[in-house]
């Protein structure tokens, strides 16, 4: 069976500055791995390669087994991506933003698709008010249905869940749980929270400077530093190695 | 390529026009008052010029061309800068969109623009000043044409360059067409340059079009080799566009510049 992304021996640098150094992992189906790092230490660098929009230095990323960088815009139909800090037209209604993305991943019976999308994320309330005049866990659930509108074999996620209210938090990560066990998607999660991370990730890659410096699951990594939980762990990690 | 994709960019930036009636205003707002201003200009000029004389329309007529050129280039820009402004790049280029239907589908929307911006204004010139662009006839259609692609060259120039340095770049993105203006020997004769500047500006398609404008309402002939002329340096600028918008989408992702876009 293809695995939905494997990364091999990654390697981005610019000028003289290496921003990634010789990491290796996959994603395989139906499963949701963390990337965990201080800032700086290369996450957003790993997920930008991995979308194609940048050029890594050396090393291999392979979407369902075929190296982006040899069909980038064929691949790009199975990969989607959510981050605080990229945002959809703030002029544009919630629903004239989904039929342009939807148009954009040229999704059949998009009618049908933005129903479904509305109704899964709760999204009628105002599916038909400006964008840019939503609050911030509307919007954040507004580019969530945006991220899967052509339900993507690799979802990448960036902090999803940042400067949200608890409340709103845990409802994108209830369906992000829900969502994964009904499409089987492979997700890789970049965050800060460390509690999100333990409740969804199967297993961690811990970066810092680049490299990848430790990995296993929540409860490994927990165990193998002798912590309570993975933030502490990640103190650990990163404090030592500063 | 595909056409859904195609008008989906498209959806997007009409559904940001349809949407604000500002935005409407500010499409129409100048160019009606360049040509507003061109046209009293105009007036004076065929009255107290022996060279104008009997040819009342001929600067308004250059300055409503200018305009095309202008506009076509400014609306292609634009929709560019919009998508840095709305922290929107991002999404762009991660959608499987291929940069021929990027291009395709931003010329189209530019087009749009452009119309809605000057149809008013050239519709204001009859009864203003008793002057008509449409009395050029069909070679207006080739000249619109033949402005319109080097507009849009122009806006390739600019928007590989905000592709490939971000957003420091869009002063130049506003100030590159004022560059070309007096080079592009809009309202006199290539004569008036001084030696130096006549040979750069022979290497600019604007010259052979507003050269022929000028011939066609002093003259009422069409000279096809100026219309020659103008295709083949329209052509050649506009492969070199293309190939530079590829080049600074490859250089982009090298340096990263399409990751930190909207800052």
């Amino acid at each position: 069976m293809t695995i939905p992304l494997q990364i091999i021996d990654l390697s981005k640098a610019y000028d003289a500055k290496e921003a990634v150094r010789n990491i290796s992992f996959k994603v395989n189906e139906n499963e949701i791995i963390g990337i965990l790092g201080p800032n700086g230490c290369g996450k957003t660098t790993t997920i930008g390669m991995i979308l194609g929009l940048l050029k890594p230095t050396k090393g291999k990323i392979l979407i369902n087994g075929i190296e982006i960088e040899k069909q980038r815009v064929k691949l790009l139909n199975n990969l989607n991506f959510i981050s605080p800090y990229i945002e959809l037209p703030k002029k544009l209604t919630v629903k004239q933003n989904l039929e342009v993305y939807g148009r954009l991943y040229d999704i059949k019976e998009l009618r049908n698709k933005i129903d479904y999308l509305c109704e899964k994320l709760r999204l009628n309330e105002f599916i038909n008010k400006i964008t840019g005049e939503l609050s911030s866990g509307q919007k954040n659930r507004v580019s969530l249905a945006k991220s899967i509108i052509n339900d993507p074999s690799v979802l990448l996620l960036d902090e999803p869940t940042a400067s949200l209210d608890p409340e709103t938090g845990d409802f994108v990560r209830s369906f992000l749980e829900e969502y994964q066990k009904e499409k089987r998607t492979s997700i890789l999660l970049a965050s800060h929270n460390m509690a999100e991370v333990e409740r969804l990730c199967s297993s961690v890659l811990m970066m810092n400077k680049g490299s990848i410096i430790d990995q296993g699951t929540p409860q490994e990594l927990i165990k193998k530093h002798g912590r309570r939980n993975m933030e502490e762990v990640f103190l650990k990690l990163t404090r030592n190695l500063i | 390529m595909n056409l859904n994709k195609m008008y989906g960019l498209f959806l997007r930036h009409f559904y940001l026009i349809k949407s604000s009636l500002p935005r409407v205003l500010d499409l129409i707002y100048w160019p009606t008052i360049q040509i507003i201003l061109w046209g009293f200009i105009s007036k004076f000029f065929s009255i107290y010029s022996d060279f104008y004389n009997n040819t009342l329309g001929i600067i308004l007529t250059c300055a409503i061309l200018y305009d095309i050129l202008f506009r076509s280039s400014i609306s292609f820009n634009m929709l560019f800068l919009e998508e840095i402004w709305s922290r929107n790049f991002t999404n762009l280029f991660i959608a499987p969109l291929k940069l021929k239907e990027i291009i395709i589908s931003l010329i189209f929307t530019a087009l749009i623009r452009t119309l809605i911006g000057l149809v008013p204004a050239i519709i204001l010139t009859s009864p203003l000043f008793g002057v008509s662009i449409l009395k050029l006839g069909l070679p207006l259609l080739i000249l619109f044409l033949s402005l319109y692609i080097f507009g849009i060259t122009l806006g390739l120039f600019v928007s590989s360059g905000l592709m490939r340095f971000g957003p420091s770049f869009e002063n130049i993105a506003w100030s590159s067409l004022f560059l070309l203006a007096p080079l592009g020997c809009i309202y006199y004769p290539i004569e008036i340059l001084p030696n130096f500047f006549q040979i750069i500006a022979k290497g600019l398609p604007l010259v052979y079009i507003f050269d022929e404008t000028r011939n066609i309402l002093l003259n009422g002939l069409v000279n096809y080799e100026n219309i020659k002329q103008a295709y083949l340096l329209n052509l050649i600028y506009l492969i070199f566009g293309i190939g530079l918008f590829y080049l600074s989408f490859l250089r982009a992702r090298v340096k990263g510049t399409l990751m930190n876009m909207g800052e």
